[in-house]
């Protein structure tokens, strides 16, 4: 039995168990799936109410009135916070240019840290692994005051290329900051996933494709990295998730049109003037939830399989 | 020129050695067997043939060329492994293409190659299939087909057969062996089973701790192996091993083996040993193998020398082609490969023969040959 059927093999049948147990175990299911629910029904709902609705009705009423006019304002039109731009949809393009290259920078580089902890050992690479995972249990806050200090000096050199050869290479751009930010601490984690995947991934393949000739880099490419689709998709929708709903280093690191989503979210929110728009606020809210949860709908069954895989063969 | 020299090779890891200076060679066409119990150094021994551990010293030369330190593909050599490492994201075409396409092999040249492997070995209709869609036999011989296309000087097996269940192992043996007969290649493989080295091997090395006990031709091996670990190792059931003294009986130098009751078992001095080595009053270790004791009327019609004794039978396994009898002489178990329809019950008394012309014998001091 492999770990998959594991894991999506059907639970033992309830049909053994008395009435009692089984209305006592389908109302809690019952219970907690509501609980879960109820706020993206009123966050859907609301959203597609007019404002007068919103403010004047019972929050669990169905529109009266249908529109999705609080959608495009909050893609297109919503002020955000004094920005001059309007709309979320800048900034949901500024979280998209920073995730996609952040996760798969990460991601590709935990792979070749857990191929090299695992393959090609060295002395003291347990201890380089012990200390990669500080990464994973840092508290963000304490390094922003240091990381502004090193981005800070990215930027000076990015200044200096620019005048030496008219770009920048990105130094000193807010996206480029946060994806640089982002590898860093997410280095600790995919390298954790991908060394503890690699760990069971069989020595012989690698000889094999030593002898065959492979070099090291081939051997990462061509052998490795083929048989890595479970715990790959396992770092993207974590990376994925994590990197699009950090605010942190988002609010930190990124003012004005250059933040990214969550960031321009809250500035949304978060308005001290005129009158709050929570239509508009709940289709902004789940614009920005959007992709996070796309993502895991498109590859979630490979998440559970992915992270029970390394669960069971340790 | 022999293709394969080792001389004095010594592998160490931190300060544990496990190969203690080994030397061997081998011929154009051999089939060196590296045989012993697990841990005896000899997976790590093809290893370091194979370029994939490095060795603390000596040397390993591949058709007179010194290796010690080029990349294993640089070796002329192929490795076929224990779990055969086929890549699982590849089709059997391409992992048999791999390393000509890692040469830079052009594409044509190497598809032609693999038909030709392919046909060799019978797998042409799996040439599409992924390694999970084969079952093991299969995969076995895409793992030999790999090793195949690339006409190494040297073939490097290691436990091929141990995952494979006991009627494939059998097949998957004779078809090894016409293998190395009809391509007449030259073969370096490793197997703790003795059965797979003696069937398979022109030369074997039997090896312990990381020394080499003794390196000879199969019969070699079997009749004059060099000390009581070989004698004891090849072999099922294992060669009897009896507690003896040199003395003089009616005018002649013999070995008694003493019983715990009846009469002492007097041994003339086998035709394997140099008489004048032996000195009355040493104590010896008598070797004899099961199928040189048997009952009186199935001894060898030839032996020159044959003694008989009186033993009870203690156990009778029938094993369909033989029966083993285990019968205590010397105080000590001694094993009788006798005929299937052998009419021997346990608790009898029964008269026993040894085939001396058979028979070795040992220091029990050194453990070697005497």
């Amino acid at each position: 039995m492999t770990s998959a059927d594991l894991v999506t093999s059907a639970p033992r049948r309830l049909s053994g168990h008395s009435l009692t147990t089984r209305i006592v175990i389908y109302g809690l299911l019952l219970l907690f799936a509501l609980v879960y629910l109820v706020p993206l029904v009123v966050m859907v709902m609301t959203s597609l109410k007019p404002l007068g609705e919103v403010t004047g009705g019972n929050m669990f009423a169905l529109p009266e009135q249908l529109t999705f006019r609080p959608w495009v304002d909050a893609w297109g039109e919503a002020r955000i916070g004094v920005s001059e731009t309007r709309g979320i949809h800048g900034y949901f393009l500024n979280s998209v240019k920073m995730v996609i290259p952040a996760v798969l920078i990460s991601t590709l580089l935990g792979a070749l840290n857990g191929y090299v902890l695992t393959k090609w050992r060295f002395p003291g690479d347990k201890l380089v692994f012990g200390m990669m995972l500080f990464a994973c249990f840092i508290p963000f806050q304490s390094v922003i005051i240091p990381m502004a200090v090193i981005l800070g000096a990215l930027g000076r050199i990015g200044v200096g290329l620019y005048d030496l050869t008219g770009w920048s290479f990105g130094l000193g751009n807010a996206t480029v900051n946060l994806v640089i930010v982002h590898v860093i601490y997410g280095l600790g984690f995919t390298t954790l996933f991908f060394r503890n995947y690699y760990e069971t991934f069989p020595n012989e393949l690698v000889k094999a494709a030593m002898i065959d000739g492979a070099s090291f880099f081939q051997i990462f490419r061509r052998v490795l990295l083929p048989n890595s689709t479970p715990i790959f998709i396992v770092t993207v929708i974590y990376q994925f998730t994590n990197i699009w709903n950090d605010f942190l280093f988002g609010s930190t690191f990124a003012a004005g049109d250059t933040a990214p989503m969550t960031v321009a979210l809250n500035n949304l929110v978060n308005t001290s003037t005129g009158v709050v728009e929570y239509n508009v606020n709940m289709a902004a809210a789940i614009i920005a939830a959007a992709p996070t949860l796309l993502v895991y709908v498109v590859a979630g069954r490979y998440f559970v399989r992915g992270l029970m895989a390394g669960a069971v063969k340790g | 020129m022999a293709t394969l020299e080792i001389a004095d090779l010594r592998k160490r890891f931190g300060t544990i050695e496990v190969l203690k200076g080994i030397d061997i060679t081998l011929e154009k066409g051999g089939f060196l067997v590296l045989v012993g119990p697990s841990g005896c150094g000899k997976s790590t021994l093809l290893n370091t043939i194979a370029g994939l551990e490095q060795i603390s010293s000596g040397e390993i030369r591949i058709g007179g060329n010194v290796v010690n330190h080029l990349h294993p593909s640089k070796r002329d050599i192929a490795m076929v492994f224990q779990s055969y490492a086929l890549y699982p994201n590849m089709s059997v075409a391409e992992n048999i293409g791999f390393g000509m396409e890692m040469r830079g092999v052009a594409k044509a040249e190497r598809e032609k190659a693999i038909e030709a492997v392919a046909r060799t070995l019978q797998i042409e209709h799996l040439l599409k299939r992924r390694p999970s869609q084969l079952s093991g036999g299969q995969r076995q011989r895409v793992a030999m087909g790999r090793a195949l296309v690339r006409r190494p000087s040297i073939f490097l097996f290691d436990e091929p057969l141990s995952n494979l269940d006991a009627k494939l192992r059998v097949d998957m043996r004779i078809e090894i062996k016409r293998l190395h007969q009809t391509t007449g290649s030259t073969i370096v493989y490793v197997t703790h089973d003795q059965i797979e080295a003696m069937t398979l091997a022109t030369k074997i090395a039997v090896l312990r701790n990381g020394e080499l006990q003794q390196v000879g031709s199969p019969s070699e091996i079997y009749n004059c192996p060099a000390n009581t670990f070989v004698a004891d190792f090849m072999g099922s059931p294992a060669m009897n091993l009896l507690e003896g003294k040199v003395a003089q009986a009616s005018g002649a130098q013999h070995v008694v083996i003493a019983r715990k009751e009846g009469e002492p078992i007097l041994l003339p001095v086998p035709a394997s040993v140099d008489a004048g080595k032996l000195q009355d009053g040493a104590k010896v270790i008598f070797g004899i193998r099961p199928e040189a004791v048997n009952d009186v009327e199935s001894i060898d019609r030839n032996a020159k020398s044959v003694v008989r004794f009186d033993a009870t039978v203690e156990i009778v396994e029938p094993a369909g082609s033989d029966t083993f009898v285990v019968i205590h002489a010397a105080g000590k178990e001694l094993t009788a490969r006798m005929r299937a329809d052998a009419d021997v019950r346990r608790g009898q008394n029964h008269t026993f023969a040894f085939n001396l012309d058979k028979a070795v014998l040992f220091d029990p001091e050194t453990t070697a040959r005497i």
